[in-house]
C-alpha cells in the first residue's frame, strides 16, 4: 500500500558545511530490514531532485536501526551564505518522512509501539 | 586527592558531566537550573559555531577586549550561588571564542565579586591561526578546501578567522593545573566532556585508552547540543512531552567507558533511545568514523539501552584509529545579505507571494540592479523545502520572504527598501510590514581545511 514514511520511522537532519545528513530511524527491527532495502540512496536523491543534490551517499548503523543519507551540495552554500529559510536542512527529515512510498499491506512488526 | 567526591557506585568510578547550552543563543536560566539540580561533577557550556567564530572575529578587530560569548559572563555571574554552594562543581566552556584570555579577565572579576577569589580560571588557546596563518602558508600548510580541494590563495584577502578544533588534552592540562572555570577557544565540541573524563579516569590519548575516548566522543557528542537530547526537536513529542520544563542532559561517565544519559528529575522533555538515537546521527556524515581530534569514534558500535524512565545506558562504544591534523574552520568575508519578509492573505496566496517577491525584484531591476543570489520564498507554501514539500491546500495566507545576496552593499541596502512599496503597490491582501526594514548584514563564507597537528600548539594558563 502506498503510505507516508513517517509509518515506520522517524529522523532529524542538520547541516554538514554545504551538504546535510538525514537520519532516518525505523521503529523495529523489522521495520529496518525493510528500509534496508527499499529506502535506497536513489528514492532519496529522487525525492529531493528538485534541490538537486550533486549526489546522495546512504550510510547505515544498524545499532539504531538508522539509515544515515549525506545528501552533498543541497544547502545553497550552507549556514552561512544560504538565503533559504532553512539554512541548515533541519526540515529535512520531516520532508522525507512525508515520501509517500509502497509500504508492505501488512505492517505487523513495522510500526510505533509504546 | 580531589577524588573523594566522585561517585562510586558498585566500586565503579563514575562522573557526572551536563550540557547547560548547546549554542550561544540557548536559554539562559538552563546553565543554573542544570547546575541546581543535576548533582553535577561538571557543567559544560558550549557556544560556538562556525558563523559565531567569524562574528566574534570581527568584533575583536573593532574592539581587542571583545570576540568572545558575552552571554557566559551573565551565566557565569548567576551561577555564583551554585559555585558557593557546590565547591567542587567545575565549570567547561568555550565561550572563549576568539579571545578566550579577554573572556577569562572578566570571569576573574565576576568571580572575585562574588567571593569566589580561590576559584581558578583555566585558559586555553593556541587554537587561532590567524596570527601565523601566512607563515603556515609558506611553510607548506596549504589549507585546501577540505571537500573541493581548492587552494586558499582564492580567498586568502578575505579571511578573517582560521581555527583549528582542538582537542581534549589542553582541557585535561588546565584541571590537572587546578582550574574551576575553564575558558577555551575553539574545541572541538565533544572534547568538553572527553576532557573531564580523561583527567577523572587518567585516559591517555593513545591506542591504550581509544575505545574509552570513542565513548567519551560519543557521550560528548550527545549532549552538545543541549535539549536537543532531551526532547527538544524529537519527531514525537508533543504536550505531554512538556517542553516548556525541558531538562538538559547529563552523562554520567563510569571508568569503563559506559555511561548513561538523562536529565534532572521533575523536569519535562524526554530521554529514551528515539531521542538518543536522533541525536547520535544528527550532523554526522559517515556514522562508522566519527573524527574528532582526540579520536575517531564508531558509532555504529555504541549499543542503547532504556534503562529506566528518561535513561538511557550507552556501551559499547570503539574507536577506529586516531587523527594526525585537526580540522580547521576558515571563515572569510563574501559580500553581503538581507532578508525582509511580507504576509500576502489569500486566495491565491502563494501565487501572489510568489508574483509580489518577483515584482520587488523587477522593481530594482528597473533602476539598474541585480543580484548575484536571490531567493523569493511562500511559506506556508512548502517553499522551506522548495519543490519537495507539497502544500495540502489552498493556504488562507503565506508569509513572502525575498532574500538577496551581493558584494555591493549599496545594493544590498537599496533592496531592503523595497518591502514597504508593495503595502500600496503590490495585491490585495498584503500586509504584515510591521518591523520596518530588514537589517543587512556580512556574509561570511565557511571554508573547511585540515591542518597537521604538529603545525599547532595548544596553550594553557591559569590565572
Amino acid at each position: 500500500m502506498l503510505a507516508k514514511l513517517s509509518l515506520i520511522a522517524h529522523g532529524r537532519s542538520g547541516d554538514k558545511g554545504n551538504h546535510s545528513n538525514i537520519a532516518i530511524i525505523a521503529y523495529t527491527d523489522v521495520g529496518f530490514a525493510w528500509l534496508r532495502d527499499h529506502l535506497t540512496g536513489e528514492v532519496v536523491a529522487s525525492h529531493f531532485a528538485a534541490m538537486q543534490p550533486s549526489r546522495v551517499i546512504r550510510y547505515e548503523a544498524a545499532n539504531v536501526l538508522g539509515l544515515n543519507f549525506m545528501l552533498h551540495d543541497i544547502l545553497a552554500g550552507g549556514a552561512s551564505r544560504s538565503l533559504r529559510s532553512d539554512t541548515q536542512g533541519k526540515a529535512f527529515a520531516l520532508a522525507l518522512l512525508q515520501l509517500e512510498i509502497e509500504l508492505p499491506d501488512d505492517l505487523t512488526g513495522m510500526l510505533r509501539t509504546i | 586527592m580531589r577524588k573523594h567526591w566522585l561517585r562510586e557506585e558498585n566500586s565503579v568510578k563514575r562522573v557526572r558531566i551536563g550540557n547547560g547550552c548547546g549554542f550561544w543563543g540557548d536559554n539562559l536560566d538552563a546553565p543554573v537550573r542544570l547546575a541546581e539540580a543535576g548533582r553535577l561533577d561538571y557543567l559544560t557550556l558550549e557556544y560556538l559555531s562556525e558563523l559565531t567564530m567569524s562574528i566574534l572575529a570581527v568584533q575583536k578587530q573593532k574592539r581587542a577586549s571583545a570576540g568572545f560569548a558575552s552571554d557566559f559572563l551573565d551565566v557565569l555571574e548567576r551561577l555564583g550561588p551554585c559555585l558557593s554552594a557546590q565547591p567542587n562543581l567545575r565549570v567547561i566552556t568555550n565561550a572563549g571564542g576568539m579571545n578566550p584570555l579577554g573572556c577569562a579577565e572578566r570571569a576573574r572579576a565576576i568571580l572575585d565579586h562574588a567571593g569566589l577569589t580561590g576559584h581558578r580560571i583555566g585558559v586555553v588557546s593556541g587554537d587561532d591561526l590567524m596570527p601565523q596563518l601566512d607563515e603556515l602558508l609558506a611553510a607548506g600548510h596549504g589549507l585546501q578546501h577540505l571537500d573541493s580541494g581548492e587552494s586558499l590563495d582564492s580567498i586568502r584577502e578575505q579571511v578573517v578567522s582560521a581555527n583549528a578544533y582542538l582537542g581534549a588534552a589542553p582541557i585535561v592540562e588546565a584541571l590537572r593545573q587546578g582550574a574551576n572555570i575553564l575558558i577555551t577557544g575553539r574545541v572541538a565540541d565533544a572534547s568538553l566532556t572527553v576532557g573531564p573524563a580523561a583527567f577523572e579516569f587518567g585516559w591517555g590519548f593513545n591506542e591504550t585508552h581509544r575505545d574509552k575516548l570513542a565513548a567519551a566522543t560519543v557521550a560528548g557528542h550527545l549532549i552538545e547540543c543541549g535539549a536537543q537530547a532531551t526532547g527538544g526537536l524529537w519527531l514525537n513529542a508533543d504536550d505531554s512531552t512538556n517542553l516548556a520544563e525541558v531538562g538538559y542532559p547529563i552523562a554520567e561517565m563510569c571508568e569503563d567507558g559506559n555511561f548513561t544519559i538523562s536529565k534532572p528529575a521533575n523536569t519535562g522533555g524526554r530521554v529514551n533511545r528515539e531521542t538518543i538515537a536522533e541525536q547520535l546521527l544528527y550532523e554526522v556524515a559517515d556514522p562508522a568514523a566519527y573524527l574528532t581530534p582526540d579520536v575517531v569514534a564508531d558509532f555504529t558500535s555504541v549499543q542503547l539501552r532504556e534503562a529506566e524512565c528518561d535513561v538511557v545506558a550507552v556501551s559499547g562504544c570503539q574507536a577506529c584509529g586516531l587523527t594526525d591534523s585537526y580540522k580547521v574552520s576558515i571563515a572569510y568575508r563574501d559580500g553581503y545579505t538581507s532578508a525582509g519578509t511580507l504576509v500576502i492573505a489569500g486566495p491565491d496566496a502563494a501565487a501572489k507571494a510568489r508574483r509580489s517577491g518577483a515584482i520587488l525584484l523587477e522593481k530594482l531591476n528597473q533602476i539598474g540592479l541585480t543580484f548575484e543570489a536571490t531567493q523569493i520564498e511562500a511559506l506556508g507554501a512548502g517553499d522551506c523545502v522548495p519543490g519537495v514539500a507539497k502544500p495540502l491546500c489552498d493556504p488562507p495566507e503565506v508569509v513572502l520572504r525575498v532574500a538577496v545576496r551581493d558584494s555591493r552593499r549599496s545594493a544590498v541596502e537599496r533592496f531592503t527598501k523595497e518591502f514597504a512599496p508593495l503595502v500600496t503597490s503590490g495585491y490585495a491582501g498584503t500586509t504584515g510590514y510591521t518591523v520596518g526594514r530588514p537589517p543587512v548584514r556580512e556574509v561570511f563564507a565557511y571554508w573547511p581545511a585540515l591542518i597537521a597537528k604538529s603545525a599547532v600548539q595548544p596553550r594553557v594558563e591559569v590565572i
